[in-house]
């Protein structure tokens, strides 16, 4: 212990760096250099930790679906209209699959879009303060319900009050799925373009109130054009929510591939395929095992698509105020 | 022959704010009475108090607004300029908690603008408004000055002529005849300006209200802004809340002074800023505070 660290210890505040150049205080300091380091090295760690597994999972997926193209071929994949690789004589058309997966997406969006933007609208333009803060919180409880509990909820209370109406609907359809996915995708839609709303600035607002406009006419000439780019990646989000959404449909759609436009049919989805596979026995490194992996790359390039496109769309409507 | 200019003409100068009578009798009485004292009012503020919440803005204001004149309003930050301003279109009502009690009457017709019974839309259908900060919509600058039409449901050609009418009348025509369908957004800050003034003018409204309209341009985009309200003076009624008392001495024709939320004096500019009555006025537009 050199002199300065005796007078540090002293001092009622430790002020330990008064002598830099000494031993002391260098120590210190390059301490805290390598302390910065280590938690830059920690920090980048944890970053790239989540790429490098992102990367094998698409590594993954992208081997095992080159595998299956080795047995099936593209053609095949894309033209057949049936998808039976657990039958004894194999068809592997995805087709089917991607309907089906097509059809309760439009259905939930059809629900979700135009529902979750009037809440919005509400919510950003006409609700006080107090109900806002009550009602979307609320809201958003609704995505903590595990979709589990909506699938179950689909097939048990929306299918039977459906088939009232419509006494041919099937036990499982695409069109209670769709109906309860759209429901739970609500609150993603909502808080979003609430969020993208909100943040548009209040004077743009006052502008057109200033015209003569009413809250309707400024609602949607004015914040909705503005906050159009936010309003957009709600609506991609919630595209995204759609197709890769599992349970409802696993539960509510059923799990036989079957190629239909009619929603009131049954029919696997993309992921409802992947989950039956999943808890029978297929053997690993078998046909249908490789299969999954073909509907998994096949749902990865859709949201990927998705994505591509919205970013596009983002770029080239964005507005700025 | 300058001080013959400058010399003060005692009699006529102060205004007062209630003497609404009083002008034909001045005009008799100096060879330089300023055209203005002679256009009637357009609007009347008659003892108006503003509140938010319990909070008052406004104390008992006064204040005859003449038409076809620019009228400024100064004083220190938070005094209640903008405050009064914004209570000639019921841009309050926007916000909870606002409280009007007193008058503005808004001359043909008398009808109180601030009364509760008042529509606050209707008001804003007569009365427009340019802000501090440029706000165009994201749209073309076409839809831009349509706006405030296509609410009053104009349409086809006499939508054009009248967006180019406006356009012209901010002196924005030439600049942006050849790109009217470019986003608005484009423009710089005093061509916005200019286009938020065009948007106010395409409605044609009585009184168009000028919330420091300048105060987010540089010199030379509000040198033209205030050329644009040298021109409109006569044919419009301008009331423009400034910062700037040299702005205020260059465009209008009567300058109200106010403090604290209450109106300390009113009157020809010229007066306000050579021959005030009030200590106040005087110190303030010497800069002694502010």
């Amino acid at each position: 212990m050199d002199a300065n660290a005796v007078q540090s210890a002293d001092s009622p505040f430790g002020l330990r760096f008064q002598g830099a150049e000494s031993n002391a205080g260098a120590t210190l300091v390059r301490r805290a250099r390598w302390a910065d380091r280590a938690i830059a090295v920690i920090l980048g760690a944890a970053a790239f930790l989540s790429v490098f597994v992102t990367g094998s999972i698409v590594w993954m997926l992208l081997t095992e679906t080159v595998h299956f193209f080795q047995h099936v071929s593209v053609q095949e994949f894309f033209t057949s209209k049936e998808w039976t690789p657990l039958f004894a004589n194999p068809r592997f058309g995805i087709a089917p699959l991607v309907v089906a997966t097509g059809l309760t997406t439009l259905i939930a969006l059809s629900v979700a879009i135009p529902l979750g933007t009037i809440i919005a609208i509400y919510l950003s333009e006409y609700a006080s303060v107090r109900i806002r803060e009550i009602l979307k919180p609320t809201l958003e409880l609704l995505s903590a319900v595990p979709t589990v509990v909506f699938g179950y909820f689909a097939l048990l209370f929306v299918t039977p009050v459906l088939q009232k109406l419509w006494p041919s609907l099937g036990g499982f359809n695409m069109l209670s799925a769709g109906l309860v996915m759209g429901i739970m995708i609500i609150p993603y839609v909502s808080s979003l373009a609430e969020d993208a709303m909100h943040s548009v600035p209040m004077l743009l607002r006052e502008g057109a109130y200033a015209l003569g406009a009413n809250k309707l006419t400024t609602a949607v000439r004015v914040v909705i054009p503005a906050a159009l780019s936010g309003i957009g990646a709600a609506y991609v989000l919630a595209v995204s929510r759609a197709i890769g959404e599992t349970m409802i449909v696993a539960v509510a759609a059923g799990m036989q591939p079957r190629m239909t436009f009619d929603p009131a049919e049954g029919a696997a989805t993309l992921t409802a395929y992947i989950v039956q596979v999943c808890l029978g026995d297929a053997p690993h490194g078998s046909i249908a095992y490789r299969s999954i992996f073909a509907a998994g790359a096949t749902l990865f390039v859709l949201n990927l698509g998705f994505n591509v496109i919205a970013h596009y769309l983002r770029r080239r409507f964005r507005e700025e105020y | 022959m300058s001080t013959a200019m400058l010399e003060p003409t005692v009699v006529a100068n102060h205004q007062q704010v209630s003497g609404r009578g009083d002008a034909p009798r001045l005009e008799m009485l100096t060879p330089e009475f300023p055209e203005a004292l002679t256009h009637p009012a357009k609007a009347e503020v008659r003892h108006l108090n503003f509140w938010y919440g319990s909070h008052q803005i406004l104390k008992n204001v006064s204040l005859e607004i003449r038409e076809r004149c620019v009228t400024a309003l100064i004083g220190p930050s938070g005094c209640g300029k903008t405050t009064l301003l914004r209570c000639f279109n019921r841009m309050h009502d926007l916000y909870p908690g606002n409280r009007y009690d007193g008058e503005i009457l808004l001359h043909p017709d008398r009808v109180n603008i601030v009364a509760s019974h008042t529509d606050p839309i209707e008001m804003r259908m007569r009365i427009g408004m340019v802000f501090q900060k440029p706000n165009p919509y994201p749209k073309s600058i076409f839809e831009n000055v349509a706006f405030g039409l296509r609410l009053r449901g104009v349409t086809g050609s006499e939508l054009r002529d009248r967006v180019e009418w406006a356009l012209r009348s901010a002196a924005l025509w030439d600049e942006t005849k050849d790109r009217l369908r470019d986003n608005a957004l484009g423009l710089s800050g005093g061509q916005q300006q200019r286009l938020c003034i065009a948007r106010a003018l395409a409605t044609m409204p009585e009184i168009l209200l000028l919330d420091e309209p300048t105060s987010a341009l540089d010199p030379i985009a509000t040198a033209r802004i205030e050329e644009l309200i040298d021109e409109l003076r006569g044919q419009l009624t301008i009331i423009i809340v400034t910062h700037n008392m040299a702005q205020a001495q260059r465009v209008a024709d009567f300058t109200a002074f106010m403090y604290l939320g209450r109106l300390v004096e009113a009157g020809l500019t010229r007066d306000i800023f050579e021959n005030a009555q009030e200590e106040l006025t005087r110190e303030y537009v010497l800069g002694r505070f502010g």
